[in-house]
């Protein structure tokens, strides 16, 4: 007879308080030199269409807190919520405007920036990070950027992404001090986008 | 699939607080200020201070930003006015090798991460370091505007005009811009920010730095940062442009002449000598042969 109990829950950080802490310092390398690709190494194995990555980055950095917006491949599957309510106590909002995180696991439909919490000139800290969960990063080709972190130039794409993600970055920043900011995990790596790096074009200033 | 996993539970050594003092949840608010800040650079993130183990004034800010940062393999620098062996550096020193067993050193060029009250360490910093400040007071406009509703709304708009009027009153009282610490900048552009009471001549120091720049104010809950490579200028006027400090003689124990000097009184008959700020850097140089007139 096959047994009726609800499918075994994923596990956690095997270890919270270390595994915790190495992926927000690669979180926090990454935005602080923006689009460099760095290492994420993690363990865990929770319900597809969550991949491992952005459920270590989620692990890290959410909890009660934090309201969570999920993309919609992500609700689609009720276990991702169940993953998520178990090890943050994070709780799940239905409009992307009232999240301060957004996990998207469709990096090429991701709703337009301007529909998650931007900020207020007041505070511009009190606006959404999104964790995009993409197949590809590469710093060989992609948009290039300037700014804070970046010495010289930088070059960052990711597959796949929206069709307007340059002009949405270019939007993005050019509301400094408010936006959002991304980081982008692929398997095993990732690499950050704050709202202060501006993109520029390729041709005016090669990639360093 | 049975797959057991075993739950590591991670005591400090002998302390039974948890790793680095803070707990869990502590540390995710102030990751997130922190990661907050390195978006926005120069913006003060405003974060749940706790109460730590030690007196406010104490660096209670830089501690719990060290806290929050701080990993197994980290190798821990702290330096209080530069030294490595005076009571603050010591303490927290000793805080953080009790309650998360870190390696700690006193060679600048060892440490992964460096907590600082009032200097900017003399040797260069490189990539990968991180420089915790400890912040007494983070609003550079507070003793212009009390009121922090309104700063906030100053630096909503940009609105700096304030602290050209002081750095300006300097000018007509002095003949030159007299502040000398905690001498206000401009980061990537945009926002004005408190560099801690630094002296004035570590300011150029923070200007394109490879290494990443983190403040902890802790009484004031407070939080800001200055991302590696980013611009970091001295308001200064056209006709009065921002210069350091300079000393009229070397170290009197290494002979460095291009370092931040401290005066230190050796008897009740006005005799005094001036040695390095920095205690690394003074015994580095020593011990690579430099020597200085008392040496």
């Amino acid at each position: 007879m096959a047994h009726t109990l609800a499918p075994q829950l994923a596990h956690g950080f095997a270890d919270p308080v270390h595994d915790g802490q190495a992926v927000f310092r690669a979180a926090m390398e990454a935005l602080s030199r923006p689009g460099r690709i760095r290492p994420l190494d993690t363990a865990l194995t929770p319900p597809a269409p969550l991949t491992p990555e952005l459920a270590a980055v989620a692990l890290a950095l959410i909890d009660a807190d934090t309201p969570v917006w999920l993309d919609a491949p992500l609700r689609a599957e009720p276990a991702v919520a169940g993953f998520l309510r178990f090890h943050t106590g994070a709780p799940i909002v239905a409009s992307p405007g009232q999240a301060a995180f957004a996990l998207i696991a469709d990096p090429a439909r991701c709703p337009a920036f301007t529909d998650f919490a931007q900020g207020t000139p007041a505070y511009p800290d009190a606006s959404a990070t999104l964790i995009l969960a993409v197949e590809t990063l590469s710093d060989a080709t992609g948009l290039a950027f300037v700014g804070p972190g970046i010495r010289g130039t930088v070059c960052l794409d990711a597959g796949p992404l929206p069709a307007d993600w340059a002009s949405r970055w270019a939007a993005n920043h050019s509301g400094f001090p408010l936006g959002v900011d991304c980081l982008l995990v692929a398997p095993g790596r990732l690499a950050g986008l704050p709202r202060s790096a501006r993109p520029v074009t390729p041709e005016a200033i090669p990639c360093t | 699939m049975n797959s057991q996993v075993q739950i590591q539970v991670t005591p400090s050594p002998g302390t039974g607080y948890n790793f680095a003092y803070l707990d869990e949840g502590t540390k995710r608010m102030i990751r997130r200020a922190i990661l907050k800040a390195i978006a926005i650079p120069g913006y003060q993130v405003p974060f749940a201070a706790r109460e730590m183990p030690m007196p406010y004034g104490w660096g209670t800010g830089g501690v719990q930003v060290t806290a929050a940062i701080l990993g197994a393999s980290d190798v821990l620098k702290v330096i209080d006015q530069g030294a490595d062996d005076t009571t603050n550096a010591v303490s927290i020193r000793r805080f953080f090798t009790a309650t998360a067993g870190v390696a700690t050193t006193t060679r600048t060029a060892e440490a992964t991460v460096i907590q600082t009250r009032h200097r900017i360490p003399e040797a260069p910093l490189a990539e990968g370091q991180v420089l915790v400040y400890q912040v007494p007071i983070p609003e550079p406009l507070r003793f212009l505007e009390p009121r922090e509703t309104e700063t906030r709304q100053l630096h909503a708009l940009a609105e700096y005009g304030l602290m050209h009027v002081k750095l300006y009153e300097d000018i007509a009282r002095h003949g030159h811009i007299a502040t000398t610490y905690a001498y206000p900048v401009e980061v990537a552009g945009r926002y004005v920010m408190d560099p801690s009471p630094t002296p004035k001549f570590d300011n150029p120091k923070m200007d394109d730095c490879p290494a990443l720049q983190l403040f902890g104010a802790g009484r004031e809950k407070r939080i800001y940062a200055i991302p590696p490579y980013t611009r970091v200028r001295s308001l200064d006027f056209e006709d009065h442009p921002f210069r350091v400090q300079s000393f009229d003689r070397p170290c009197a124990l290494c002979g460095a002449g291009d370092v931040y000097l401290d005066e230190v009184v050796l008897d009740d008959a006005g005799g005094r000598m001036f040695v390095c700020s920095d205690t690394d850097h003074c015994e580095t140089r020593r011990a690579d042969g430099h020597t200085g007139e008392a040496a």
